[in-house]
């Protein structure tokens, strides 16, 4: 058998090198110097500056676009508005772990009949510089039609709720609507029977949540170049996680051949799923069609947060029966999810995660899809899970409480674990959510003793993770190194992490590997760097590619020695002969058959185009200690520590930094984050310094568990680990808080007035 | 419209430029100069992306205006290293993976540098507080704060 051909965990019977090791990061240079190029560093010889223009209502009817003042300014070379795109049947296409209406995706790249959200997009234009670009959109004169809006998922619910679309009606329900409504799709998530698990539960508990909007918060905004030329060739240069992604919606706004557009990744400045969706790229490619120069488009801030992300803000129900004993019984839930502007929220994820982290006989969960004048939402690491898992964990630590069990022993008693049937569908391997609860159990932080006002909070966390396309190319170069070339953008070092599983497999030092991201004219087709996939699945295909390059030292080996292939092994960057059986030659390095590789057949290749398979779960298990400030109602973290599976820690620095940014984030999301809008249904927040992200002064240090329970379906036993981590903090935080103050709240964010005002409530106002 | 002439130094070396009023001393830095290393991530002065030196005094370069920097000596992340030799700073960023996507770390490590040469032994508080107008969505912040503590201590000698 080639070595090629088996790609599951193999124990390893040596000490490995480099897998498991810290090694510097092969884009860290670049980037501490400020070498790195990211979506708005890219300078063209002709280079325009686009703008946007974007609706000041939250909803309104377009009569008319008058762009020929703008057009008249001196400096503006191209002024585009809706008539520019042709209009998009009805067809789901995927993106990233959500899947998106093009349709839709036309109408919200630029509004068609209607503003459907304060910030959309209305009219584009490129100009010699910014400042023309911005007075010209200032020139251009749109005939709105104000409609009533609706911002709340609850409200646009209600059966008089201003319409969205009147062409819209509920999916999933029989029988069909006869009218439509703002509710897009019900959706249920259904394992055995729950009346008759509450049916034989002592305890049940029933609640209600509510959770706001928030946004994935990267640091650096949208930006593109785009390039048309008169023979009818693009090319887009964009930050985004996914550049065969932007390569095929710019193709089909713009009605293009995909083999006519070449999309090039530059650094991507953050992205936590809200750079999963194509905003700025047609739109800067119409512009450079219409004027035959290339056009950079950046986003404002403010821009982004009014026109991009968020997650879905949320209305949900839960309701959990359990015997005296601790075994649950039944768990149901009801989970209403804002779209945004057009369908598509997390719902559905959200609905199959809300139990995953437990064994049970009988699950319920319905959703519901529904729409409002918002910005459609767009994925947000681990997207819906950590939404539903604010409700269910919430619920779960009332149910310890009620029950007077431990939380962590709770949900050790109830834990998913290998051969548990999961409630959407699948039933489990090897998965560490056993692990990870013991690991939070075991570690010192949870047995430091809480002073007054101080409170302890556990919650755990689920994600699916994902494989998908990948393509991988690694060239030998003559000289002996490695040039690989991967077709995913990094966002927080895979590149490095999958060179040093090539360098694992070869037997080389890893800075011999030079990785590189190639455009979409390199290298097959990509998936989009998301759903955690990117160290698993490209990694995969990486070791892959490395076999088959070491199947051919192996046969260029043999023929130079003239023995059959099979008596040459790989070792240590050496082809030697298997045994003394197979005769007595010096081994070759990989340097030697790299050099002689002309003479012995030509270039040296490894390709792997696949659809990788066998992405492992990944749970996490979070415990956090707070202080209250009975005074203001602050919430200070005391102490945060994370532990989730990571199946195989490649590069643990890495991921223990992938832990720390998601509990932080999470920590944002409890504490203040949250989308506020006016009673025009505009944003009162889109700017950094009433959006409240956490800083440094707010956080102690964020203590990270690696627990490692190998991934069966992958050479080094990798999970995916980006997102498992944001999943559990915001019910811990919640938890933290009734343990600290008993009062439970359950609705974010946990900001000062909300928690003073229950604490006064609490204390007789 | 009239553009001002201004002429300034730059990482050591005199330039001159022509700017627009309205034009930030970010907005020369990156459209005029060409020095791409300073980041835009807010342009009102809450993200410290576009953090630089201006004679010797850390600012948010989205705040000052093009036109005011004339005479003034302006430090931007292109500077920080000597030649091949990383500034103490950027090499334990790498040895401590305290970056992840990359594009809050010159502005970091720009108000850390200036956080150290005002206070050579800050406490991690001290630390914490002073990089508080730096946003950073990627690390939680951690692996940045050790990275800047144990820089400190090199620096000191320790």
């Amino acid at each position: 058998m080639s070595a090629a051909e088996d790609l599951g965990y193999q124990e390893k019977t040596h000490e490995l090198k480099w897998v498991g090791k810290n090694v510097t990061r092969t884009d860290g240079v670049d980037k501490v110097t400020g070498r790195a190029q990211f979506g708005a560093d890219l300078i063209m010889p002709g280079m325009l500056f686009g703008a946007v223009l974007r609706s000041p209502h939250a909803h309104a009817k377009i009569n008319g676009i008058d762009t020929s003042k703008a057009e008249a300014l001196k400096g503006v070379k191209a002024v585009i508005c809706r008539d520019d795109f042709a209009d998009q049947p009805s067809e789901m296409i995927q993106v990233g772990e959500l899947s998106v209406n093009i349709r839709d995706v036309i109408r919200n790249v630029m509004a068609r009949e209607k503003a459907m959200y304060d910030g959309h997009a209305i009219a584009a234009v490129a100009a010699t510089t910014a400042a023309i670009a911005r007075k010209a959109l200032k020139l251009i004169e749109v005939d709105y039609e104000v409609l009533p809006h609706v911002i709340d998922v609850e409200e646009a619910m209600k059966p008089d709720a201003p319409l969205l679309n009147e062409d819209m009606f509920t999916d999933g329900v029989d029988p069909k609507p006869d009218k439509p409504s703002n509710i897009a799709k019900r959706l249920e998530i259904k394992l055995g029977d729950v009346e008759a698990g509450f049916a034989d539960a002592d305890v049940v508990i029933e609640r209600e949540y509510r959770t706001r909007p928030v946004h994935q918060g990267y640091i650096e905004p949208h930006a593109c170049v785009a390039s048309y030329t008169e023979d009818g060739q693009g090319e887009v240069w964009a930050s985004t996680p996914g550049h065969f992604l932007v390569r095929a919606i710019t193709a089909r706004l713009c009605g293009m051949d995909v083999s006519k557009v070449k999309a090039t990744a530059s650094e991507i400045g953050g992205g936590f799923g809200g750079k999963n969706i194509v905003y700025l790229e047609p739109l800067a490619m119409a512009l450079s069609r219409k004027c035959g120069r290339p056009v950079k488009m950046a986003m404002h801030r403010n821009e982004v947060f009014r026109a991009t992300g968020p997650t879905s803000g949320s209305h949900m129900k839960v309701k959990i029966g359990a015997k005296r004993d601790g075994k649950i019984t039944a768990g149901w839930a009801e989970l209403m999810f804002q779209a945004g502007a057009f369908p598509g929220s997390p719902v559905f994820p959200a609905a199959m995660c809300a139990y995953a982290c437990y064994d049970l006989e009988n699950v319920l969960v319905i959703g519901w899809d529904v729409i409002a004048n918002r910005p459609k939402t767009t994925a947000y690491r681990a997207p819906g899970a950590q939404i539903s898992a604010f409700a269910v964990e919430s619920a779960m630590d009332e149910l310890a409480r009620e029950l007077g069990i431990d939380p962590i022993d709770l949900r050790l008693m109830n834990a998913a674990k290998e051969g548990t049937k999961a409630a959407y569908g699948p039933t489990f391997g090897p998965v560490g959510q056993v692990e990870s609860l013991e690991a939070i159990k075991n570690h010192p932080n949870y047995k430091i003793p809480l002073g007054p006002n101080q409170g302890r909070g556990v919650a755990s966390g689920f994600w699916f993770n994902i494989g998908g396309e990948t393509s991988v190319t690694m060239n030998v170069n003559d000289d002996g190194t490695i040039a690989l070339t991967l077709g995913n953008p990094d966002l927080s070092g895979t590149r490095t992490s999958i060179s040093v599983m090539a360098a694992e497999e070869l037997g080389i030092e890893p800075d011999r590997i030079r990785p590189t991201i190639g455009d979409t004219t390199s290298l097959g087709f990509n998936f989009i760097s998301a759903g955690s996939r990117t160290t698993f699945a490209v990694g995969k295909a990486t070791v892959e590619a490395s076999r088959v390059v070491i199947d051919e030292f192996r046969a260029r080996a043999a023929a130079t020695w003239d023995i059959p292939v099979e008596a040459v092994v790989w070792e240590d960057g050496h082809a030697r002969p298997a045994s003394s059986n197979a005769g007595d030659f010096e081994p070759l390095s990989l340097e030697d058959i790299a050099r002689e590789a002309k003479k012995t057949g030509g270039p040296i290749a490894g390709h792997v185009e696949t659809n990788v398979s066998g992405a492992g779960p990944s749970f996490a298990t979070e415990a956090v200690d707070i202080e209250v400030d009975p005074e203001t109602g602050h919430i200070k973290v005391l102490r945060f520590t994370a532990a989730q599976d990571a199946g195989k820690a490649i590069q643990p620095n890495f991921v223990e930094g992938q832990y720390q940014g998601a509990a932080v984030q999470g920590i944002g999301w409890a504490l203040n984050e949250e989308y506020i809008y006016d009673d025009k249904g505009r944003l009162e927040n889109p700017g950094f310094l009433d959006y409240r992200m956490p800083v440094a002064s707010d956080l102690p240090m964020i203590d990270a568990v690696i627990v490692e329970v190998p991934n069966p379906n992958h050479p080094y036993g990798v999970r995916g680990i980006g997102e498992t981590s944001i999943v559990p903090v915001m019910a811990a935080m919640a938890n933290a808080l009734e343990d600290a103050t008993d009062v439970r709240i359950n609705e974010l964010p946990l900001s000062p007035p909300r928690v003073l005002k229950a604490l006064n409530e609490k204390n007789g106002g | 419209m009239a553009r001002y002439h201004v002429s300034a130094t730059v990482n050591g070396d005199d330039v001159e430029f022509l700017c627009e009023p309205e034009q930030t001393l970010l907005d020369v830095l990156r459209d005029e100069l060409h020095l791409t290393g300073t980041k835009e991530g807010c342009a009102s002065g809450d993200c410290g992306a576009c953090s630089v030196m201006i004679d010797g005094r850390l600012v948010c370069s989205c705040l000052v205006m093009g036109a005011e920097v004339g005479d003034r000596e302006i430090e931007t992340i292109e500077g920080m290293a000597d030649g091949e030799q990383l500034h103490p700073l950027q090499q334990k960023f790498l040895d401590y993976a305290a970056l992840q996507c990359g594009y809050c770390t010159p502005g970091i490590l720009i108000a850390a540098k200036a956080l150290l040469e005002r206070n050579p032994d800050p406490t991690e508080t001290e630390a914490r507080f002073w990089l508080a107008g730096n946003l950073c969505r990627c690390t939680g912040y951690d692996k940045i704060m050790r990275a800047v503590m144990d820089t400190a201590a090199e620096m000191r000698g320790e």
